[in-house]
């Protein structure tokens, strides 16, 4: 199951990536558009298949569960076989048709780069996530729900709260803790990783000095991969802990 | 006129300066010239400040000689009418807080020429006050600014008119370029560049010309204000970025024409205030935060022919849309299709976002941009508009861009 | 071989295991008998360490189990519902099982045995249940293991499969290996088993040889014994 959704999501990226390029004709239009595909998209998949696959998967795992097999290793391996293969077939699907596009002699190189490991980043988070729910839900149906739920919670409704906080309180110094929302959601934490490399002027019009610092310096940058690689490795920590703690 | 300085140049005889010349200072070379005579002023280092030049001479420097200032004040001032100061190294002008202290002033003077000069560590560099008719050309002039209380302009004119300003370097001043009060003057060619505050600071001065200059990454770019019959033509404002940054100000102007200006990775690309009848022909946007934000009434303004290339807004408005035109521009944003294929999109493309609108009203908001709730709510903005201006519509988007 | 003490396990508000107690010496078959529900897969899970109890410990071969692996290389498990990874061929899986195991394995005579070498290369997702249960069997036989457990090993099997089953539980006996068996087929149990472990709301309710259950129960048969015996219970 795993090796061949993996091929039609790598077929999907080969297909995404020539045809943005062949529409756009242009590499930067392209990452801007590509943008919108990886903080929407890449976490979506990553989440509905995650779920896919840990419940098409159990009694497999089950069968490996009576095997002398560490617990933890069962489900590493599992979560690493899922977000690793779609992990590959995302930077292999896009960066084939960018660098046959002459990526290398572009200086999109480094937008793209960044899209492409926010892209990996993101896989890795929401699979795990995924895994975390799944794990939790015995009901097939009611885990779907819950990560989709969670997916849809993440990606546009977070943001709507956020949005309407910011114009409640409108009246406070506000850009402390809408940086401190951004890092508490993943997809928005990627985007601003990103924005820090597309939009960096229209950030800069921003008048608050802690913006500044973040956005102007390379604080943001470091700042934003550290919490990336914290909302990676806690979700798999979690699913190391429930995995000793679960019954099959 | 020339035929007239042809005469006297015949006459004219020339006096070496250097330190086994007989005569060993510029000053003194001045002293001893008479009208017209030109002073050679060989390699070498001069210690000199003050010198006042009142009458028609040509100082002109070998292997570029060093004038050194020694930080006491003004170097050179020009008092007279057909000066040309030419291939000069001069340093360390004196800052003072009472008095503006130039490299090289020009005091109600006519037909001076000032090239191939090179100033370095200034207060000011070359100060036009009151002077007509002349040119200032192929000058490089680096200052060390750091805070703007206690720097200089690099080229400063001031009641003077008449001037072509063409080919200077101008660097780490605190304007690049300012002029106040000055009509009829012609910049063309420079490099305004890392100037603490303007590349240009342009006020009160009307029926100039700019032309294919370079302004980058100054403090807040290039402003104009309070001035008519402006011509920008061919200029290119770049990585102008910061809380208070733009390309380009414009502020209380009318009349002018902006055409074939390239406007990249500016926070805002052009901020207009107050500013009617302008043109906006074939300049290109790239990449800047606002392409346009506009403040307050402007009216009878068009934009036709200008390339909106992925910025991340293209138009922010705060107030009334007035008579303003928007046609026949490209806007990377745009979405619609050509099923006439006339090369123009079948729906109109509307260039102001409501999150445009949020941002203006709430700035921290910026932190939500290209998300995917904010294209939902642009999108269904787009569907029925509430909140946007309904008439602000480029309604014949070009598809491709222009060329 | 196996030592259970005190096992505790609920799953939601369902107590399933209360305090159970079970020894299980080196040698012979032992059949796990029960009413549905009674916890006899989760009494086998638990020892296989797939069920974490909530209370009690669990020995086997005299090493408590908590938190541990490598001990599941001492045992050969036949799961009740025999559901393969779909696209996987038959070849395929007993090659990732032996890779995973790293033990010596005998399974060309048990595919020979079963009649398999026609499906070697099916993917398991076509094959039939009695099919994928013998898969199931060779899977559980092919490591030589001290302990057998086996949860339902006759579903779906064909008479001449179940023949086969049984001489080869018979064989491995015969080296002195230890079986735990759950079957709801009791003529199945009275054929192989030497003991009868019989759970009832959690506990060990009867533990003896079939003759003993009978005497117990005044029942001559087999299957009467293990009806009377639920029934015991609901008069009580």
């Amino acid at each position: 199951m795993r090796s061949r959704w993996s091929y039609v999501y790598f077929l999907f990226y080969l297909l995404l990536g020539f045809v943005l390029l062949f529409l756009n004709n242009e590499l930067s239009k392209a990452v801007i558009t590509l943008m919108n595909v990886i903080i929407v998209l890449v976490p979506l998949i990553g989440t509905i298949f995650g779920v896919m696959y840990y419940y098409n998967s159990k009694e497999f795992t089950e069968l490996l569960l009576a095997q002398p097999i560490k617990r933890s290793s069962i489900f590493l391996g599992q979560y690493l076989g899922v977000a690793g293969s779609l992990t590959m077939s995302l930077v292999l699907g896009l960066g084939i048709p960018f660098v046959l596009y002459g990526l290398f002699q572009s200086n999109a190189i480094w937008d793209f780069s960044l899209l492409l490991i926010t892209g990996a980043f993101l896989t890795l988070i929401f699979t795990a996530l995924a895994f975390n729910i799944a794990l939790s839900n015995e009901n097939k149906i009611k885990g779907f729900g819950y990560a989709v739920l969670a997916w849809l919670f993440l990606a546009v409704i977070y943001d709507g709260l956020f949005l309407m906080s910011l114009i409640v309180f409108e009246e406070y110094p506000l850009d402390s803790l809408s940086l401190a929302a951004t890092m508490f959601n993943p997809i928005d934490l990627s985007r601003t990783l990103i924005l820090l490399k597309l939009d960096i002027s229209a950030l800069l019009g921003y008048t608050g000095a802690i913006f500044k610092q973040f956005f102007g310096t390379g604080l943001g940058l470091v700042i934003s991969i550290c919490m990336l690689l914290l909302w990676t490795v806690l979700p798999i920590w979690r699913l190391g802990h429930i995995a000793k703690r679960k019954d099959f | 006129m020339p035929a007239l300085l042809l005469v006297h140049n015949m006459r004219a005889e020339t006096i070496s300066v250097c330190s086994s010349c007989t005569v060993t200072s510029i000053k003194r070379a001045v002293m001893l010239s008479a009208d017209y005579d030109t002073i050679l002023v060989k390699k070498g280092t001069y210690r000199e400040f003050n010198i006042q030049i009142n009458k028609p001479l040509t100082i002109k420097g070998e292997d570029y000689p060093i004038i050194d200032g020694e930080d006491q004040g003004e170097i050179i001032t020009i008092l007279s009418d057909n000066v040309t100061i030419e291939g000069l190294f001069i340093i360390n002008v004196g800052t003072s807080y009472t008095a503006d202290y130039a490299a090289i002033r020009v005091v109600e003077s006519e037909n001076f020429l000032i090239q191939n000069v090179v100033l370095e560590k200034l207060f000011f560099g070359i100060y036009l006050e009151k002077a007509k008719n002349g040119r200032v050309y192929h000058n490089k002039i680096i200052g060390d600014a750091v805070d703007e209380y206690n720097s200089g302009n690099g080229i400063q004119l001031w009641y003077s008119n008449n001037i072509v300003v063409e080919r200077n370097i101008v660097q780490h001043v605190r304007d690049g370029i300012y002029l106040e009060f000055s009509d009829n003057i012609t910049i063309e060619n420079n490099i305004s560049s890392d100037n603490l505050r303007y590349g240009l600071h342009f006020m009160f001065s009307n029926d100039d010309v700019y032309k294919d200059n370079t302004f980058e990454n100054n403090g807040a770019g290039v402003a104009v204000m309070f001035s008519k019959r402006i011509k920008m033509l061919g200029n290119v404002f770049k990585k102008n970025w910061g809380a208070a940054s733009f390309g380009v100000l414009l502020k209380e102007i009318n009349d002018a024409e902006i055409i074939g200006n390239t406007f990249e990775e500016n926070t805002v690309g052009i901020s207009i205030e107050g500013s009617n009848r302008i043109n906006y022909l074939r300049n290109n946007f790239i990449n800047n935060g606002w392409a346009i934000k506009v403040r307050g009434a402007c009216y009878t303004n068009s934009f036709v022919n200008n390339n909106f290339m992925y910025n991340s807004f293209d138009l922010a408005y705060n107030s009334k849309l007035n008579d303003n035109i928007f046609e026949q521009n490209y806007w990377s944003n745009y979405t619609g299709y050509d099923l006439d294929k006339n090369g123009e999109g079948d729906v109109p493309y509307r260039p102001v976002k409501l999150f445009s609108y949020i941002v203006n009203r709430t700035p921290e908001t910026i932190i939500l941009l290209r998300s995917l709730f904010m294209d939902i709510i642009d999108f269904s903005e787009k569907v029925s508009p509430v909140f946007t201006p309904d008439e602000l519509v480029d309604a014949k988007p070009l598809m491709h861009k222009f060329k | 071989m196996i030592h259970v003490e005190n096992l505790y396990k609920k799953f939601g508000k369902n107590q399933v295991l209360s305090g159970l107690d079970l020894t299980i010496d080196q040698g012979g078959i032992f059949a796990i008998l029960g009413p549905n529900g009674s916890g006899k897969t989760t009494l086998i899970k638990a020892i296989l360490g797939m069920v974490i109890p909530n209370e009690g410990s669990i020995s086997v071969l005299n090493t408590t189990i908590k938190n541990k692996w490598k001990y599941r290389q001492e045992i050969n498990y036949l799961p009740q519902i025999a559901n393969f990874p779909g696209n996987l061929k038959v070849r395929e899986l007993i090659a990732m099982i032996k890779d995973i195991r790293q033990k010596p394995s005998e399974e060309e005579n048990l595919i020979a045995l079963f009649g398999l070498e026609p499906f070697l290369d099916k993917k398991l997702s076509n094959l039939s249940g009695g099919t994928k249960q013998k898969v199931n069997i060779v899977l559980t036989f092919m490591f030589n293991s001290p302990l057998i457990v086996l949860d339902e090993p006759t579903t779906g099997l064909d008479p001449l499969a179940l023949i086969h089953l049984k001489e080869l539980i018979f064989k491995e006996k015969a080296k002195g290996k230890t079986f735990l068996i759950t079957s709801h087929i009791m003529q199945f149990v009275e054929e192989v088993s030497d003991e009868v472990v019989y759970l009832l709301e959690g506990k060990i309710y009867f533990k003896g040889s079939i003759e003993q259950l009978k005497t117990k129960t005044e029942e001559t048969t087999f299957e009467h014994a293990i009806a009377a015996i639920s029934t015991y219970n609901h008069h009580d």
